[in-house]
């Protein structure tokens, strides 16, 4: 058998699948099958109910071995589905699985068309095609590529801790690289975590700790990625680390340069705090923060702005010397096998929505703003206060602000019933106040989640089903003077009520970070329409992307509460153990390559490859192609003068037999 | 024992060709004495009726150039085959359509009604196109019709061998007659010229840069070349990655560069689609604005991609809309 | 004159990581459109050599659409925009062919834009159909064996007498 797999006489199978109605519903299977037994070459024309199903992959194998094939086509889904698996079933009949070609007549013919008869027509055109093109097809083997060992972790929130821990309790080296100077992400600004009531700091800081601790993590904070290169198993990373202008091996956290800095009180506004808190130039974000050094807030800093400062923090650190002026901005380099994106989300901004009042009246707050305020550690020691330090007698809850709204963002956020919910009962805890929620669906998933709606409304919440219109200090009447009135139909009762309160607590949604659009760029991902990092797959591969070796987690991929946030992290820890424990990933056989016999060393190649897979040899004045780091994009191909460079699995012959193919057929 | 007979003839060609067979010089000698020409209209004097009444496949070879665009040419075409074991095309108008291929560029009304009615420099009399036939004096005149489209040789009858070039270099027809003789001859359907593109030969190969990036593209007439440098690092389009080599790189030492007279290799199926794959990749720019200004720099992109190759690219003919050829301005 | 029954046929190449996808995503939503294109799959719109594109116009396509990236998210950083370079150029040659350039067209289209094929291609098959089959064989109309040599048939350009 020579390398074309043959003696000579091409035999193909063909195989159109019925996906039970998906297909056969708008397409004429039978007819297909009939057309395309007629071509040359084609031993074998059947059609069948569900080809990727058991049966229809032994169908194939069996007839592998009866007909003699020496190729096969299957029509069916999309290859993006299932090109693995029946190259499989062709490899388990005893055919090199790359003599194989797949044909989309489902998603791109079936399920997007609504004329029999066209939809058949196309389908026909492309099997032939299919059939042409698999006649050139020949034997190629994968190539292996081995894994580095240690593994990027981009971003330290909960998400990113749980990979990092996962990963690392697995024995393998982590990079840990968070944009904040410390870990904890958004979990640690919560007082108390639902449905269980768990406070989010007792369950968040032993693991930030254990992070710390941990032998094979490096925990690199106030850094970000600048740079990705490379590709799965080989990745090569540049982390810019930002200064601190504290040498973090030094500091031990004992706090006494903030106590002794020039500015007495703190002034600033407080980011952990979310501007409510105030603090000093020199800081440090949080109690809790890890690691446990002080950072200096370069804008802020006397002694930076005028040069003309006492620098008593200095003299307070006299015995360890953390402080350092003059650290500089660095650039480190780290080579990976595997990177694990765990950016998180922001909040809607709700000055989106004037309507609700946010940023013109004072007490109205968002939700993450009154977690602050519950917080024992937070800016009013736990207190609800309203701004003028009295305590509300009265609470609403404005859920989906910036969710499930065609003005502003489209999706459920997910958290925000359960998370306005847990607030309404730690306002009711933490006062006497009447608490209403006004909402537009309960969503309550989760294990005990519908438990505690019961019991918030056990516990005399109020809920008011209506979209609020507004939020006015305007007042009609008496007993509406000096509040902020909510005008809302409520749509069970069938009025339109305006309901007077102290404070409002806005539930805003979730959305993709701001820079999202520039990291997806930087670790060659995409973004769904949405804005979200995009998975390969919505239900078969949520945390994976569509570059191998990259994954994503927790809520960068999309709303979701802790548990799913956690349950994803330990996924994408889990995919990328898989890949490193096998040592090598499989890659496809698509890569480009140069006859040497027919290279002019004409150069024009060269500066085509983003992955400097081409090479010029001195010594022979000809190009050639590295395989191992050629991706298979084809563009060098498509660019060579003389046709000296082909590709495998996507030959001349191959596309152009395509082309002739698709166009058989009216 | 009779020598071989050999034909020569010309279609719509520029003479050039004959010139190259003449000059193989001293090499012309030995031509001349190994085999017999029996019909060579550019400077013998046999007549059609002499080749009609030789035997079918009695001639050893005819080497014809020329593309063939009127009725006459395939009329002569087609006897030659007839006549000859094999049949030759020579030079770049019989293999690819040649420049006269240009005029693919436009339909015949176009070409006709320009030429002879509309040209600037015609006069205000004789705007008259020529007439198939012409009757003066109670005799009848005939000329050939004008055909739709340029074509190539072996878009009218089966060619035996190509042998490409503007012309073809002595060096290589040499070699070509060499083998007809010797009857050590390569398979059917072969370009006997090296199937590796120029640059393999180039004098200058060694100056081209690795990384090459083209901001602007420029014409030999706006520039002073420099005689060391490869061409297409000076921003000259030269043609050389997608031609066949073998002709010695001699418009490159003449400080010109390559035109692709040779033809693409045999990897590749339209000349003109490949060269601008190529120079266009390397672009430097990244947006519409930037890349469009560069390609200014290009100014007949058809003249210059498919100068030598119009009738064989893939989409072979050429539909004009302008109201008068583009090529006659400047 | 084309038949009546005459519909635009439009040959695709589309890049693996983007276009295709959103094609799937165009059906995995069942989002509807006309049955007119017919899709080459390529791993990068790099791959796709403009003698793709001519042998599709050659062989009996009326238009060609070109899938890729949006500038800045190739999968393979570039690929892209070495087709957008190749597609401004042959746009040029193609005018200069008498092509109407609504036949070949080149369209960034993300992962994520399944709406954004449908829109496309339903309005290519729109702009294409009041242009006709292009019949790139009888424009001009000479194939081997329509030689002028034979009797000439009274055509209107043919009597240059």
């Amino acid at each position: 058998m020579n390398s074309n797999g043959t003696n000579g006489d091409i035999r193909i199978g063909f195989y159109i699948c019925h996906c039970g109605h998906n297909i056969e519903g708008m397409v004429d299977c039978a007819a297909v099958a009939r057309d395309i037994a007629k071509l040359p070459g084609v031993a074998v024309s059947r059609d069948y109910k569900y080809m990727c199903s058991e049966p229809g992959q032994e169908l194939i194998q069996t007839d592998i071995r009866e007909h003699a094939l020496n190729r096969v086509v299957v029509a069916s889904c999309s290859p993006l589905l299932h090109e693995h698996t029946f190259r499989n079933a062709v490899e388990a009949g005893g055919l090199n699985r790359f003599f194989f070609q797949m044909v989309n007549i489902r998603e791109h013919d079936s399920w997007v068309h609504t004329d029999r008869a066209a939809a058949t027509a196309k389908a026909i055109a492309l099997a032939r095609a299919a059939v042409r093109r698999v006649r050139f097809h020949r034997a190629l083997e994968t190539t292996r590529v081995p894994i580095h060992p240690d593994v990027l972790v981009v971003g330290g929130g909960i998400t990113g801790i749980h990979a990092a821990l996962t990963l690392a309790n697995g024995g393998k080296k982590v990079f840990l690289v968070e944009r904040e100077p410390s870990i904890g992400g958004h979990m640690a600004k919560f007082d108390k975590t639902f449905p269980t009531l768990d406070c989010a700091a007792c369950i968040l800081t032993p693991k930030m700790s254990a992070v710390r601790a941990h032998e094979n993590i490096n925990l690199w904070t106030n850094s970000e990625v600048v740079k990705v290169e490379g590709y799965v198993g080989n990745y090569t990373v540049t982390v810019k680390r930002r200064p601190r202008y504290v040498n973090e091996e030094l500091c031990v956290g004992c706090q006494e340069c903030i106590a002794a800095c020039v500015f007495k009180e703190p002034k600033f506004p407080d980011e952990f705090n979310v501007g409510l808190g105030k603090r000093k130039p020199i800081y440090i974000p949080f109690p809790q923060a890890v690691p446990q050094v002080v950072l200096i807030d370069r804008e802020r800093c006397l002694h930076f702005k005028t040069g003309k400062c006492k620098k008593t923090c200095v003299e307070a650190c006299a015995d360890r010397h953390a402080i350092d002026f003059t650290q500089k901005e660095e650039l480190v380099q780290v080579r990976v096998g595997n990177i694990i994106v765990a950016t998180g989300f922001k909040l809607f901004d709700a000055k989106r929505i004037p309507q609700y009042g946010y940023g013109r009246y004072p007490n109205v707050v968002t939700s993450i703003e009154l977690e602050r305020l519950v917080t024992s550690s937070g800016p009013t020691g736990g207190e609800v206060l309203l701004r003028d330090g009295t305590h509300p007698k009265s609470v609403a809850f404005i859920l989906c602000v910036g969710s499930r709204d065609f003005k502003t963002n489209r999706w459920c956020s997910r958290t925000c019933c359960m998370h306005s919910m847990k607030l309404a009962q730690l306002v009711r805890e933490h006062t006497d106040a009447e608490v209403t929620v006004f909402y537009l669906d309960i969503r309550a998933p989760g294990k005990g989640c519908e438990e505690f709606y019961d019991k918030s409304l056990k516990d005399g919440i109020r809920f008011v089903r209506g979209r609020v219109a507004e939020v006015t200090d305007w007042a009609l009447r008496e007993e509406e003077e000096g509040k902020l009135v909510i005008r809302a139909e409520d749509t069970l009762a069938g009025v339109v009520r305006r309901i007077p309160v102290d404070m409002i607590v806005l539930a805003v949604g979730m959305e993709p970070q701001a820079d999202a659009q520039d990291v997806r760029r930087l670790f060659n991902m995409s973004c769904g329409t949405e804005g979200w990092f995009l998975e390969k797959h919505p239900k078969l591969a949520p945390v994976s992307t569509f570059t191998d070796g990259v994954f994503i987690a927790g809520c960068c991929q999309g709303p979701k509460d802790i548990p799913d946030s956690i349950a994803q992290a330990g996924a994408a820890a889990a995919e990328a153990m898989a890949l490193i424990d096998r040592g090598y990933i499989e890659q496809e056989p698509n890569t480009a390559y140069i006859d040497q016999a027919d290279c002019s060393g004409c150069k024009s190649c060269l500066p085509l490859c983003p992955y400097t897979a081409i090479a010029f040899d001195e010594a022979t004045k000809k190009a050639a192609i590295n395989a191992t780091l050629c991706k298979g994009c084809g563009t060098c191909v498509a660019a060579c003068p003389s046709g000296s460079i082909r590709q495998h699995l996507f030959e001349d012959e191959e596309i152009f037999s395509e082309i002739e193919g698709v166009l058989t057929h009216a | 024992m009779p020598k071989p007979k050999i034909a020569l003839y010309w279609c719509a060609s520029c003479g050039g060709c004959d010139e190259a067979v003449v000059d193989l010089a001293e090499g012309i000698l030995g031509v001349l004495d190994a085999v017999d020409i029996v019909f060579w209209p550019v400077a013998m004097d046999f007549k059609k009726s002499d080749v009609e009444a030789l035997a079918d496949q009695s001639l050893l070879a005819t080497l014809l150039n020329g593309a063939v665009r009127s009725s006459e040419q395939e009329e002569m075409v087609r006897l030659l085959r007839r006549k000859s074991r094999y049949l030759v095309a020579y030079g770049s108008c019989a293999c690819q359509g040649g420049v006269p291929g240009l005029a693919n560029q436009f339909s015949r009304e176009q070409l006709l009604r320009f030429v002879y009615e509309e040209a600037p420099t015609l006069g205000e009399n004789g705007r008259a196109r020529p007439q198939l036939e012409s009757r003066d004096n109670g005799h009848s005149l005939g000329l050939p019709q004008l055909d739709n489209a340029v074509r190539t040789l072996d878009q009218v009858v089966e060619v035996d061998y190509y042998l490409p070039g503007c012309p073809p270099t002595p060096n290589l027809t040499q070699a070509a007659l060499q083998a007809l003789l010797s009857g050590e001859l390569p398979p059917r359907g072969t370009v006997l010229a090296p199937d590796i593109a120029l640059c393999d030969e180039c004098p200058r190969k060694a100056t081209k840069p690795q990384d090459l990036s083209f901001a602007q593209f420029r014409r030999p007439h706006e520039m002073l070349i420099d005689a060391e440098k490869c061409l297409l690092a000076q921003g000259l389009v030269c043609c050389g990655p997608a031609t066949r080599g073998g002709c010695g790189a001699q418009c490159i030492s003449g400080n010109m560069p390559c035109t692709g007279c040779f033809g693409p290799t045999s990897r590749v199926r339209d000349q003109g689609a490949k060269l601008l794959s190529s120079l266009c990749a390397n672009m430097a720019g990244k947006d519409e604005t930037a890349i469009n200004r560069t390609l200014d720099g290009i100014p007949d992109p058809i003249g210059t991609f498919y100068r030598y190759a119009l009738p064989c690219s893939i989409l072979r003919r050429g539909e004009c809309t302008a109201p008068t050829p583009s090529t006659f301005n400047p | 004159m084309h038949d009546a029954n005459w519909e635009p046929r439009i040959v695709a190449f589309f890049c693996n990581w983007c276009t295709y996808t959103a094609a799937d995503l165009a059906g995995v939503s069942r989002l509807k459109y006309a049955p007119n294109v017919r899709i080459v799959r390529l791993m990068c719109s790099g791959r796709v050599d403009p003698q793709f594109i001519l042998a599709a116009l050659a062989g009996g396509a009326d238009g060609v659409l070109i899938g890729g990236c949006h500038p800045g998210d190739c999968h393979y950083a570039e690929g892209n925009m070495k087709t957008l370079r190749r597609f401004q150029m042959l746009r040029r040659v193609l005018a200069g062919f008498g092509l109407e350039e609504p036949r070949v067209r080149l369209e960034w289209i993300s992962a994520a834009e399944g709406e954004k094929v449908r829109y496309v291609i339903n309005e290519m098959v729109e702009q294409l159909r009041p242009l006709g089959p292009l019949a790139w064989g009888q424009r001009f109309g000479v194939e081997e064996g329509a030689a002028a040599h034979a009797a000439p048939a009274p055509q209107p350009e043919a009597v240059h007498a």
